[in-house]
C-alpha cells in the first residue's frame, strides 16, 4: 500500500499517555475486553465512553467494550476473541498483568495478533505501590509477547500504533508499556497520530489474514491441543522464526511510520557523544532525566563523553541493534533497570545487555575488548529519578571499583549498595517551573489541567503538568508540578526548583514546607484569608526566614472570598488560575484571561449559563484582588511550624512516620523501614490534620445518651464514654457531662466528645441524632459549628476525654447501639472519604471484637484507608491487644482469610496436643479441673467468656513457662490460640461480586468458623466508580457509561443456598440495632458467615451528610431490603427473617436523589424511564420473593448448635 | 352558536379557558386533547431556574466537586453527553407545542435571581412563546423588607423582562398584596400586558414524626374561586392590562363567574388533572347552554357585566360582603 506523509493532518493537543493510547487502541479494535486496576484504568475508561457515544473504530463500527469479572477473565476474553480473528485489545498493570500472564503464554503460542497496554506499575510484595516500576512487566517477559516500551507520552501514542501494526505483521503479540503515573498520568505537548494516518498505516491485508486463520465451523479446525512427549518441543520450537522475524519487523513499522508522520523512532536509540566511553542503557520513563544529564555532562567542558541507550523493543531483545547503538568507544556500560528481582545476579534488562555483549566480538571494541558491564536499580514506585542520580551513576561507572549492582534515589545503610548523589546538580531549563500545593477538594489539580491545555491550545510553547497526591481520600492535599517551555519537555522528574509557587491553602504553613522547592527569586502566590498588608506578619518564623534566603515575591489573593463573593462557594480555582496568568507571564495577561474565559466557557457550559457567569466573574475579579505583599524588613515572626506528631509519639512514630507526614519520606534510610512490611498499629492517631471546617458540638442537655453520633462517625472522631462521676475529680469543666441513664449500672456519668483535630466535619453525626430541643427543632444534641470558635475548647477536652478511665466494657451487653458504642473503637481516624459508608461498620467490627479479631482485608478502599501509610487507622486498647490486620490481594481475599483461620485452627490444635501431653504436669500444677475449664473454655465468647479463659491461659503460661522442656516452650507460644479469635474476611464488592467471587464461593461452602463482611459500596469505589456485578440496574458507572442494563447480582441468596451459612444484609443508617445483631450473631455462628452492609459513598453522588439518611431511603424503596439468614435448629425452624417494613417509598424517588440514576436521565430520559420501571419490578418480585423466605422450613445441615441471638430486646 | 372568543394579553383566543401551568401541559401527549377539547390557549410548566440551578449542583457535586482528589480515581461518574444544564427541557417544550399546536402556547418562567429572570424569558420569548408568565412566586419573609420594597423590586423586575422580550407579558401574583388595586396599576405601568389571579403558594406541612417541615400540594376546590372573583370584578375597569382568573375552576358555574366578575380568561389545572383534559368541553357547554338560555351573543358582553364597577351596589365586593358573610355562616347542625 502506498503511504502519503499527511503531515497536514497532525494537531497539537496536550494529553496523558493513558488517554493517547486509549485513542489508538480504540481505533485499532472490534473487541475491548476491561477490568479497572490503577493506574490503567483510564484507559478502559475512555474506551467504554467513546464505545457509549457510538466513536467507532478505523472500520465504522463501535468497538464492544466489555468489562469482564477479573483480568484473568478480560484476557480469557481477549483470547477468544482474537483466537476467532477479530481485532481485540485490553489495558492493565501490575497485579493485572499478572492475571493474565496464563493467557498470554496461550495466545502467544499460538501466534495470535493482539496488543496489551500496559501502564507499568509496582507488583504487591512486602507492601502494595499503585505507582510505577517494570516490576509487572518484567514478570511477563518469558510469555513470548513482544514487548515494546515508550519512555514519554508522546512515544506511548506513537508506539501503540507501531505495536498494532508489528503484531499484524509478525502474528506476535504485543505487550505495549510506558511508566504507570510518571507517563501514563503526565500531561503532555503531543502531535497525536490522527485517524487518517492511521488508516493509512494499518494493513488491510494482514487483518484479512488474521481473520483468515479465526476460528469458524465453515473452515474447521482445531486449537489448543494437548501433545505427548514425542511432539511438544518440536512445535514448541516451531514458532522460533516469527519471534526472530519481530525486531526487524518493528523497525519496519517504525520506518513506516515515519513516512506518514515525519517521527522516525528505532528499536534502540543512542543519544549522547558519538565517542562516549560510559553509556547508560535503559528503558522507560528515567530516559527523560538520563538524556538531560548526558548534554549536561557533554557540555560541562570537563572533557568526559557519555551517552544513554534507550531500549524501545525489549522482547525479542534486540541484540544486534544494542550493539549498533553502542559507540565502538564505549568502555562502561551502566545498565538500569526498574525493577528488583531478589536472588538473582543481576536485574533482567542488565542480564540481557551483558549476554549481548558477551557474544559481540572484541574487534567490535575500539580498545579491542568488550567493555564493562555494571548496572543498579532505581525509580522503584515512582521514586524519583533525576539527572542528579544520573550524575552520580556515571561517577559510579567512571570509577575503578563501582558497586554493581547499586542502587540509585534511596539511602541504603543496610547493604550499602546506594550511590550518593548532589542535589544541586541540576538541569531543568524550562521557562517556567511551577508548583501548585492544593486540597483535593478545591480543584487546583483540575485546574492546572485545564491551564496545561490553554497553553497547549493558544501559543506554540510547549506544556508538561504532572501530579502528586497523598494517600488520604478526605482532606487530602495534592502538588502540581506544571513546566511550560519553547522546547519540547521531557524532564521525567518533579520540579524541585520552581520559578513559581501556588500556595492555595493558607493553613498548609502550619504543617508542610511548601517554600522548600522555591528557587531564588521565584513568585509566590498565597490564598490568604489576610489582606496583603497583614500577610507578612502572620508568617511563622521558617517562611519569613525562606522569603529572606531566596528573595522570594509573595503575592497574596483572598481568593475564598472572590469565589464566594462570585457564588463559587469554596472552589478557588478559578480565581487562583487567574492569578498564576497574571504573574507568571506565560501569555500577555489580557490574552490569558481571554483564553481562560473560554476554557471556562468549555469547561462548565454544561453546568449552566449562571456557573459560566460566576466563574467568569470570579476570573474579573481575581486580578482586582491581588496585591503585592510588603515584606517586612527582618524575621519578626514569634510563632513557628506546629510539630508534625506530638512529642510524646512512640519512638517509630517520631523516626519514621513523622518524616514521612512531613514530606520527607524519601530521605528515610533502608534501616528505618521494616524488612518484610509489618508496621505497628495505632499511628493515625499522631496525625492531627485538622481538615473539617466545622466540628459538632454536643449539647448535654438534649442528649439522650442514644449513642447514634457515635455508632455513624465514619472516622471514630465522635467518641462516648460512661465513668465514675469521681472521673471528673481534678478535670473542672473542661469536659462537658451528664448522668448516665441506665437501670443496670446506676449512678454513673456520659460525656459525648469530639476529636477535633480528626474529625472530617461531614456531619453525619447531626443528621443521625434524634434528640430536638422541644421549643427549637433545629437545635439538636449535637450540631455543626464553626472550628474556629471551639477548637481550641475542644482539644482540651478532649485529652480530657481520653483520659478518663472507661468504664468495664464487661458490665454491659453489646447487643444494643448504646453499649456497642461504649466499648473503644479501634479503628481511628482514616483518610476515608468525609461521610464514608464503609468506616462505621470496620469501626463497629472493632467495637464488638477488637481485641481477638484477625481481619483479612481485600484491596480497595478498605485496605487504602486502612492500610496506606504514612499512618494507620487501626489500634490498640490499654492492654495491648487489637485487630491484626493483613492485605493479600484484590482477588484472593476470602481464601487468604480462610488461611488465616485454617493457620489458627492448626495451631490450636498443636497447643490441645501439646496440653494433652503434659496432662499430668498441669493437673498437679493447676488441678484437673482447671485445665478440663481451660478445654472447655476454647470458644467461649464475649467480653466475660474470653477475660475468663485468658485468666486460664495466663495460669496455663505461669506453669510452663519455667520448664525447658520442647513441649513447654511450644506451648507457651502457642497458649493464646486457647483463646477465641474472631476471622473475618472485609472487602467490597467489586471483590467479593466480581474478582473474588470463585474464592469467596469455595469459603462460603467451607463451614469453617470464618466470618465475612462485604462492604457493597455497588461500585468499584477505590479505582474510580467502575461498575460491577453489585450495581444496581439503572445506575451509569464507569463500564457502564449507558446505564447498566442488568439486574444486581443477589449475592445473600447465593449464599443462603448452603444452607448452612449466617446471611445478613444491613444497613446502619436504616437500622442500626440490626447491624448490631447481625454481626453479633456472625461472629457467633460456628460456620461461615456474610454480612452484606450497604454502604454509601462519594460514587453515587450525592451531599455525604446525607450519607445515613440515603441508607434509610435505599430500605425505605425496597432496594435494600434488611434480612437475617440465620442457620440451625431442626426442620422446623425458619431461618430467614426479614428485617425491614414493606417498601413505602417508590424505587424512581430514592433513584432521583443520587447523581449515578439521575444522570442517566439526564443523558438518555427513555432509558432511564424503561430501567427504573424494571428496577421498581425487580424491588416488587424480591420483596415477594423474600416474603416467601420468610415462611421456609429449612434445617441447616451439618450444625446442630444454635448460636444465635435472642431477639427479644429488639428496639 | 355564542361567539366564546376573548382577548388575552392581545393574543385573540377562540374560547376564554386556558389550560394552566401543570403536569398535562407538560406532557406533550395532552396537549392535542386539550386542544380538541376546546383550550383556548394552554400555559406550560414553569421553568424554574430553582430547579436549573439544582441541576447545575447535583453535577458540581458529581463530578466537579469530586474530581482530581485522589490518585487512583481522578472521577466517579463517567462523563456522559448530558445536555447543559439550563433551560433546554423547557425551550423544546416550547418549540414543540407551539410547532404542534395551533391554539398560543405561553410560557411561564419562575426565576430566583434578577439576572436568571431576564435571561429565561428571553430564552423562552426565542424559542417561540407566544407570551410569558412571570410567576412571581415568592414569599417575603425579611422583616427588612417593606412591602413597598417588595413591589418596587417586583415592578422593576417586570420592566427589566419587558425590555428584553417582544412577545406580551402577563405577570402571576400572590394574593397576598395589601394593596392590589395599585401594585396591579404599577404593574400595568412596569410593561404587564396581564394579570394572572393568582398562584398557590407553597403550603407546608409539619411531619408529627420526624418534626420535618414537609412540602405539600393538594388539588384547588370550587370554594377558592372566591378570592380572584373577588379582585378581578375589583381590578375590572380599572387597569387596562388584560385579567385572568386562576385557582378553583372546577366547572362551568366557576369559570362563568369569573368571566362576569371581569376575567378574560380562566384558567384551570386541578380539575383537568382530576377529569382529564376532556372537561374543557364540559366547562364550555356550561357557559355556551347558560349564554343561549340568556340570549347572550359573546362572551364580550358578558365579561365585567358583574364587575365592581357595574353591579348597582358596588361596596358588596368590599367589606360589606365580608360583614354579610360573616353574619350568614352557621355552624354545623345550628342551622
Amino acid at each position: 500500500m502506498p503511504s502519503q506523509p499527511t503531515t497536514a493532518l497532525l494537531r497539537r493537543e496536550v494529553v496523558d499517555a493513558n488517554e493517547a493510547v486509549a485513542r489508538v487502541a480504540h481505533l485499532l479494535s472490534e473487541v475491548i475486553a476491561i477490568y479497572p486496576i490503577t493506574p490503567a484504568s483510564a484507559m478502559g475508561e475512555y474506551a467504554d465512553e467513546w464505545s457509549a457515544r457510538g466513536h467507532t473504530n478505523l472500520w465504522g463500527v463501535v468497538p464492544e467494550v466489555m468489562e469482564m469479572q477479573s483480568e484473568a477473565g478480560a484476557a480469557a476474553t481477549l483470547h477468544g476473541a482474537v483466537l476467532r480473528g477479530a481485532l481485540a485489545t485490553t489495558f492493565t498493570a501490575s497485579q493485572g498483568l499478572l492475571l493474565m500472564l496464563p493467557e498470554m503464554f496461550k495466545i502467544a503460542g499460538e501466534l495470535t495478533p493482539t496488543v496489551i497496554h500496559v501502564a507499568a506499575r509496582s507488583i504487591a510484595t512486602h507492601a502494595l505501590s499503585i505507582f510505577g516500576d517494570h516490576s509487572d512487566v518484567m514478570a511477563a517477559r518469558t510469555t513470548g509477547f513482544a514487548m515494546l516500551g515508550s519512555p514519554s507520552v508522546h512515544d506511548a501514542a506513537d508506539m501503540a500504533v507501531i505495536a498494532h501494526m508489528a503484531t499484524l505483521s509478525t502474528r506476535v503479540p504485543f505487550l505495549h508499556f510506558f511508566d504507570g503515573f510518571r507517563t501514563s498520568h503526565e500531561l503532555n505537548t503531543v502531535s497525536l497520530p490522527s485517524r487518517e494516518q492511521i488508516r493509512v498505516l494499518i494493513d488491510d491485508e494482514l487483518i484479512h489474514a488474521h481473520r483468515g486463520r479465526g476460528l469458524d465451523p465453515d473452515r474447521p479446525m482445531l486449537r489448543g491441543s494437548a501433545q505427548n512427549p514425542d511432539v511438544f518441543f518440536q512445535a514448541r520450537e516451531a514458532c522460533t522464526p516469527f519471534h526472530a522475524a519481530v525486531p526487524e519487523a518493528v523497525q519496519a513499522a517504525m520506518d513506516r511510520f515515519a513516512t506518514v508522520t515525519g517521527r522516525r523512532y528505532s528499536l534502540v536509540e543512542y543519544h549522547g557523544a558519538p565517542d562516549a566511553e560510559r553509556v547508560v542503557v535503559l528503558m522507560g520513563s528515567g530516559l527523560g532525566a538520563v538524556r538531560e544529564a548526558v548534554d549536561a555532562i557533554n557540555a560541562s567542558g570537563s572533557g568526559e563523553r557519555v551517552g544513554v541507550v534507550g531500549i524501545r523493543l525489549y522482547r525479542p531483545f534486540p541484540a544486534a541493534q544494542l550493539l549498533a547503538a553502542l559507540p565502538p568507544s564505549t568502555r562502561t556500560v551502566v545498565v538500569l533497570d526498574r525493577t528488583k528481582e531478589p536472588g538473582a545476579p543481576f536485574e533482567p534488562l542488565h542480564l540481557d545487555v551483558l549476554a549481548s555483549l558477551w557474544h559481540s566480538d572484541n574487534s567490535h571494541w575500539v580498545a579491542g575488548d568488550k567493555p564493562r558491564v555494571i548496572g543498579g536499580r532505581y525509580g522503584l514506585s515512582s521514586k524519583e529519578f533525576t539527572p542528579a542520580m544520573v550524575k552520580a551513576v556515571f561517577d559510579e561507572a567512571a570509577s575503578p571499583l563501582p558497586r554493581n549492582p547499586f542502587t540509585v534515589g534511596i539511602h541504603d545503610d543496610v547493604s550499602h549498595t546506594s550511590l550518593t548523589w548532589d542535589p544541586a546538580w541540576r538541569t531543568d531549563h524550562a521557562k517556567v517551573r511551577a508548583v501548585f500545593y492544593g486540597l483535593g477538594a478545591d480543584g487546583t489539580v483540575g485546574a492546572n489541567k485545564n491551564t496545561a491545555k490553554i497553553i497547549g491550545a493558544n501559543t506554540d510553547l510547549h506544556v508538561q503538568a504532572y501530579f502528586v497526591y497523598d494517600s488520604k481520600k478526605s482532606g487530602s492535599t495534592t502538588i502540581s508540578h506544571v513546566r511550560v517551555d519553547e522546547r519540547p519537555i521531557d524532564s521525567s522528574y518533579l520540579i524541585d526548583e520552581a520559578t513559581f509557587l501556588g500556595i492555595h491553602q493558607w493553613n498548609f504553613f502550619d504543617r508542610l514546607d511548601v517554600l522548600h522547592l522555591a528557587a531564588r527569586g521565584a513568585t509566590v502566590l498565597l490564598n490568604s484569608p489576610y489582606p496583603a498588608e497583614q500577610v507578612w506578619d502572620r508568617l511563622p518564623v521558617e517562611v519569613q526566614q525562606q522569603v529572606f534566603d531566596n528573595d522570594l515575591q509573595l503575592y497574596a489573593v483572598n481568593a475564598a472570598a472572590v469565589a464566594r463573593d462570585a457564588g463559587l462557594g469554596g472552589r478557588i480555582n478559578t480565581v487562583m488560575q487567574a492569578c498564576f496568568f497574571g504573574l507568571a507571564g506565560v501569555l500577555p495577561t489580557e490574552e490569558a484571561l481571554r483564553e481562560l474565559k473560554g476554557a471556562i466557557e468549555h469547561s462548565y457550559g454544561a453546568r449552566g449559563e449562571a456557573v459560566v457567569e460566576r466563574n467568569v466573574a470570579a476570573v474579573d475579579k481575581s486580578l482586582e484582588n491581588l496585591h503585592r505583599v510588603p515584606i517586612g524588613s527582618t524575621v519578626t515572626a514569634t510563632t513557628r511550624r506546629r510539630a508534625v506528631v506530638a512529642a510524646d509519639a512512640p519512638d517509630f512514630v517520631q523516626r519514621v512516620t513523622a518524616r514521612m507526614l512531613a514530606g520527607e519520606g524519601d530521605l528515610l534510610p533502608v534501616s528505618a523501614l521494616p524488612p518484610d512490611g509489618a508496621f505497628v498499629t495505632g499511628t493515625a492517631q499522631y496525625e492531627k490534620r485538622t481538615i473539617a471546617t466545622e466540628i459538632p458540638i454536643w449539647e448535654a442537655d438534649l442528649c439522650i445518651d442514644c449513642g447514634k453520633c457515635a455508632i455513624v462517625c465514619p472516622h471514630a472522631a465522635i467518641r462516648m464514654k460512661v465513668y465514675e462521676p469521681a472521673a471528673l475529680e481534678g478535670i473542672g469543666d473542661t469536659m462537658k457531662s451528664k448522668t448516665f441513664r441506665s437501670r443496670d449500672v446506676p449512678g454513673m456519668h456520659l460525656t459525648i466528645q469530639v476529636a477535633p483535630d480528626d474529625c472530617t466535619g461531614c456531619g453525619v453525626c447531626v443528621q443521625a441524632c434524634p434528640a430536638h430541643d422541644k421549643s427549637e427543632v433545629k437545635r439538636k444534641s449535637i450540631n455543626m459549628r464553626p472550628i474556629a470558635e471551639h477548637l481550641d475548647d475542644e482539644r482540651v477536652a478532649w485529652d480530657a476525654f481520653l483520659a478518663v478511665q472507661e468504664a468495664d466494657p464487661a458490665q454491659w451487653d453489646p447487643a444494643s447501639v448504646k453499649t456497642s458504642q461504649l466499648r473503644q473503637p479501634l479503628f481511628e481516624f482514616s483518610g476515608a472519604c468525609a461521610g464514608c459508608g464503609e468506616t462505621p461498620y470496620i469501626k463497629l467490627l472493632t467495637q464488638l471484637f477488637g481485641d481477638h479479631l484477625m481481619i483479612a482485608n481485600a484491596t480497595g478502599c478498605s485496605s487504602i484507608f486502612g492500610g496506606n501509610l504514612p499512618t494507620t487507622p487501626y489500634t490498640v486498647n490499654s492492654e495491648g491487644r487489637g485487630p491484626a490486620w493483613a492485605n493479600s490481594l484484590f482477588e484472593d481475599n476470602a481464601e487468604f482469610g480462610l488461611g488465616i483461620r485454617l493457620g489458627f485452627e492448626a495451631q490450636r490444635r498443636t497447643a490441645l496436643a501439646l496440653v494433652d501431653r503434659m496432662r499430668s504436669v498441669l493437673d498437679t500444677a493447676l488441678g484437673a479441673d482447671a485445665v478440663d475449664a481451660l478445654l472447655a473454655g476454647i470458644e467461649d465468647q464475649g467480653e466475660l467468656g474470653i477475660r475468663a479463659q485468658r485468666d486460664r491461659v495466663a495460669g496455663l503460661k505461669a506453669v510452663v513457662a519455667d520448664r525447658p522442656d520442647a513441649d513447654a516452650v511450644a506451648l507457651l507460644e502457642l497458649s493464646d490460640t486457647l483463646v477465641r479469635k474472631s476471622t473475618w474476611i472485609v472487602g467490597g464488592d467489586g471483590w467479593a461480586y466480581d474478582i473474588g467471587a470463585g474464592g469467596l464461593d469455595h469459603v462460603l461452602g467451607s463451614g469453617r468458623n470464618v466470618n465475612v463482611l462485604v462492604l457493597d459500596t455497588e461500585v468499584y469505589s477505590n479505582t474510580g466508580g467502575q461498575a460491577s456485578k453489585a450495581t444496581p440496574r439503572g445506575a451509569v458507572a464507569k463500564f457502564a457509561a449507558g446505564g447498566k442494563g442488568s439486574m444486581k447480582k443477589d449475592l445473600g441468596l447465593e449464599a443462603m443456598s448452603y444452607g448452612d451459612v449466617y446471611v445478613a444484609r444491613v444497613a446502619l443508617g436504616s437500622s442500626d440495632i440490626q447491624t448490631v445483631k447481625a454481626l453479633l450473631e456472625a461472629d457467633a455462628w460456628p460456620g461461615v458467615s456474610l454480612v452484606i452492609a450497604y454502604s454509601t459513598c462519594i460514587a453515587h453522588g450525592f451531599d455525604m451528610s446525607q450519607s445515613m439518611t440515603q441508607q434509610k431511603l435505599a430500605v425505605q424503596s425496597g432496594h435494600w431490603p434488611l434480612y437475617r439468614y440465620r442457620p440451625g435448629g431442626d426442620s422446623d425452624a425458619q431461618p430467614f427473617q426479614l428485617d425491614s417494613a414493606d417498601p413505602s417509598v417508590p424505587y424512581g424517588d430514592f433513584a432521583s436523589s443520587e447523581a449515578r440514576f439521575s444522570m442517566l436521565a439526564r443523558s438518555n430520559p427513555d432509558r432511564s424511564r424503561e430501567l427504573v420501571a424494571l428496577a421498581q419490578q425487580d424491588v416488587d418480585n424480591r420483596w415477594s420473593y423474600y416474603r416467601q423466605l420468610a415462611d421456609v422450613h429449612r434445617a441447616a445441615p451439618g450444625h446442630a448448635a444454635d448460636a444465635m441471638i435472642a431477639d427479644e430486646d429488639d428496639e | 352558536m355564542s361567539d366564546l372568543s376573548t382577548t388575552y394579553l392581545g393574543l385573540t383566543l377562540r374560547s376564554p379557558l386556558v389550560a394552566s401551568a401543570g403536569p398535562h401541559t407538560g406532557n406533550p401527549a395532552m396537549w392535542q386533547r386539550l386542544e380538541d377539547a376546546g383550550a383556548g390557549a394552554i400555559v406550560l410548566p414553569s421553568l424554574f431556574e430553582e430547579e436549573i440551578e439544582h441541576d447545575a449542583f447535583t453535577r458540581e457535586q458529581a463530578y466537579d466537586n469530586v474530581a482530581d482528589r485522589f490518585g487512583e480515581a481522578s472521577s466517579f461518574l463517567p462523563s456522559l453527553d448530558l445536555p447543559d444544564v439550563g433551560p433546554s427541557r423547557s425551550l423544546t417544550l416550547v418549540e414543540q407545542a407551539r410547532d404542534r399546536l395551533s391554539i398560543p402556547v405561553i410560557a411561564s418562567l419562575n426565576g430566583t435571581s434578577p439576572g436568571g429572570w431576564v435571561r429565561y424569558a428571553k430564552h423562552l420569548a426565542d424559542a417561540g412563546a407566544h407570551a410569558i408568565e412571570l410567576n412571581l412566586y415568592d414569599s417575603v419573609v425579611d422583616p427588612g423588607i417593606t412591602a413597598a420594597d417588595a413591589e418596587r423590586r417586583y415592578a422593576e423586575l417586570v420592566e427589566e423582562v419587558k425590555a428584553e422580550i417582544s412577545i406580551p407579558l402577563a405577570v402571576k401574583l400572590s394574593p397576598w398584596f395589601t394593596a392590589l388595586g395599585n401594585f396591579a396599576e404599577r404593574l400595568q405601568t412596569a410593561g404587564a400586558d396581564g394579570l394572572v389571579l393568582f398562584n398557590r403558594l407553597f403550603q407546608p406541612d409539619i411531619d408529627l414524626d420526624t418534626l420535618e417541615v414537609v412540602p405539600r400540594l393538594s388539588l384547588s376546590t370550587s370554594a377558592e374561586v372566591r378570592l380572584p372573583l373577588h379582585w378581578i370584578a375589583n381590578l375590572f375597569g380599572t387597569v387596562r392590562c388584560s385579567l385572568a382568573a386562576s385557582s378553583g375552576v372546577h366547572d362551568g358555574a366557576d369559570a362563568l363567574k369569573l368571566l362576569l366578575a371581569g376575567a378574560d380568561v380562566v384558567m384551570s389545572t386541578s380539575a383537568l388533572l382530576q377529569h382529564g383534559p376532556e372537561h374543557l368541553r364540559v366547562i364550555e357547554r356550561f357557559i355556551h347552554d347558560w349564554m343561549m338560555e340568556r340570549d347572550y351573543d359573546s362572551v364580550n358582553q358578558l365579561r365585567g357585566s358583574v364587575s365592581r364597577g357595574n353591579v348597582p351596589d358596588p361596596q358588596v365586593y368590599e367589606r360589606a360582603n365580608y360583614y354579610q358573610v360573616i353574619h350568614s355562616w352557621h355552624p354545623m347542625g345550628h342551622r
